[in-house]
């Protein structure tokens, strides 16, 4: 376990994963911020949190307990 | 007259040399090995290629961060902000507490939502099933809703079958499925109620089989404590991130036991990470008093959520559904929400009266649910389009 290893154990471990890295294959910010943000805004409409729950859908609905008086 | 020690020594055929020799009884990670005297000499020399040392591994390591730094660098040719402004911007959110719920005793530490939207469960200091240790870090609901997983101090993951009968003494149907040699810190089912995946102090994460507790596959990688973990959502693949003490946070592959990918931006322990909705990202929670967003195919971080006025550690992070909104729960007592495409907060919010340990949002979306060591839990969701807010909250438990 990590606690167990000593440092040079720990240095190997680190520069075995860091060779691998190098070589992993990459895409440009601009093309997977896009898709990011068009499956962001595909889904936005379902997003209850942003949209906010209509009251027969709502699991938590407040009880309606009082009436407003103009 | 003085006690008399003997060593007995071992005869027999040697591990690699294969000659009957007297063996040298030698444990290595706790695994024996019997070498002969000659065949360890040479295993110990072997441990050091020539001209290794602590300083050359050190400086092949520097040389590799750099390139690495270089080639995500390469792909970095815009901010996640900029393409974010053509964006719709969001609301003014309006977060309204529906529930509050007081049956702890103690600090809640972790809570975990049922499938069915309707239970939570929550562990604490003390806590509602009875178990052998004071502190239960990790908890975790079966995707069936028939079980919970949990575990903390004891070093162990226990599953415990749920029941609807009241009087039913859970503890006694109890099964210890994970073992570690150091505390437990995080814990989820993976697709099914079969498979656990833990993480812990001891610096690994392990998949155990919880009918038979077998280790399947156990994940090296981090240099200090786990922290905590989070599997993929299922469409994207088998894989999970997990973060920790070393301020790395982790990408593995669950069949090969692989690290993939690793990030190491943070200034401080990582106390919380997860997936993005879409599986190619996550977000992580950081002692350094900021989140940050990570993009796997870029293989960058491309968003800090922070502030000047925020100085205290962020425990726990969440998504919304559509993933637009990340939110994040504070040391200070608050919970901020951040716009995660444009790297804004959206909204504060109060309530607590302690650090906010954990915070989850409810599977279909509703709802997001935060614990706290004020020794509630507060449902929240979003009160547009809702009438007046009349007297919420109480005490009911789990409802």
């Amino acid at each position: 376990m990590a606690r167990d290893m000593s440092d040079i154990d720990i240095l190997k471990m680190e520069l075995e994963q860091l060779k691998k890295e190098v070589s992993t294959p990459r895409e440009p910010v601009s093309k997977t911020s896009k898709d990011t943000m068009d499956w962001c805004e595909a889904a936005s409409g379902t997003d209850l949190l942003i949209t906010g729950v209509p009251d027969d859908k709502n699991p938590y609905k407040p009880e309606k307990g009082g009436c407003i008086i103009t | 007259m003085c006690d008399q020690t003997f060593l007995a020594i071992t005869f027999g055929p040697c591990d690699s040399c294969s000659e009957n020799r007297p063996l040298m009884n030698l444990y290595i990670k706790t695994e024996p090995i019997n070498y002969c005297s000659l065949c360890m000499e040479i295993m110990a020399c072997q441990g050091l290629a020539s001209g290794e040392t602590l300083k050359s591994l050190k400086a092949e390591s520097e040389t590799l961060r750099k390139k690495l730094e270089e080639e995500r660098k390469k792909l970095h040719d815009v901010e996640l902000e900029k393409v974010a402004e053509k964006a719709e911007a969001l609301g003014e959110l309006n977060m309204k507490t529906r529930r509050t719920l007081k049956g702890h005793g103690n600090k809640v530490l972790c809570m975990d939502w049922c499938k069915d939207k309707r239970r939570i469960v929550s562990s604490s200091q003390e806590h509602a099933v009875t178990m052998p240790t004071t502190w239960v870090m990790a908890c975790a609901y079966a995707p069936s809703g028939c079980a919970i997983a949990c575990g903390g101090l004891d070093n162990k993951c226990s599953v415990y079958p749920l029941s609807l009968d009241k009087d039913e003494n859970l503890a006694a149907k109890k099964k210890s499925v994970a073992m570690h040699t150091n505390y437990l810190s995080g814990c989820t089912f993976t697709n099914s109620d079969m498979q656990i995946l833990t993480s812990s102090g001891d610096g690994t994460s392990a998949l155990w089989d919880v009918e038979s507790g077998q280790l399947l596959q156990s994940f090296h990688g981090h240099s200090a404590d786990v922290l905590t973990l989070d599997l993929a959502p299922s469409e994207t693949g088998n894989t999970f991130v997990s973060g920790g003490s070393d301020k790395k946070a982790n990408v593995w592959d669950l069949r090969s036991g692989q690290n993939v990918q690793s990030f190491d931006t943070h200034d401080s322990d990582i106390n919380c990470v997860k997936y993005y909705p879409s599986g190619d990202a996550f977000a992580s929670a950081s002692d350094d008093s900021t989140c940050r967003l990570f993009d796997l195919r870029a293989d960058r971080e491309v968003s800090i959520y922070s502030k000047d006025s925020i100085m205290f550690g962020a425990a726990s992070v969440d998504f919304s559904l559509s993933g637009r909104l990340l939110f994040a729960g504070y040391n200070d007592y608050t919970i901020n929400v951040w716009d995660v495409l444009k790297g804004t907060r959206v909204a504060i919010l109060f309530g607590h009266e302690n650090r906010v340990s954990s915070l989850r949002v409810s599977p279909d979306g509703t709802a997001f649910c935060s614990g706290s060591w004020d020794n509630t839990l507060r449902v929240r969701q979003e009160g547009r389009g809702v009438g007046r807010e009349l007297k919420q909250g109480g005490t009911t438990l789990y409802g």
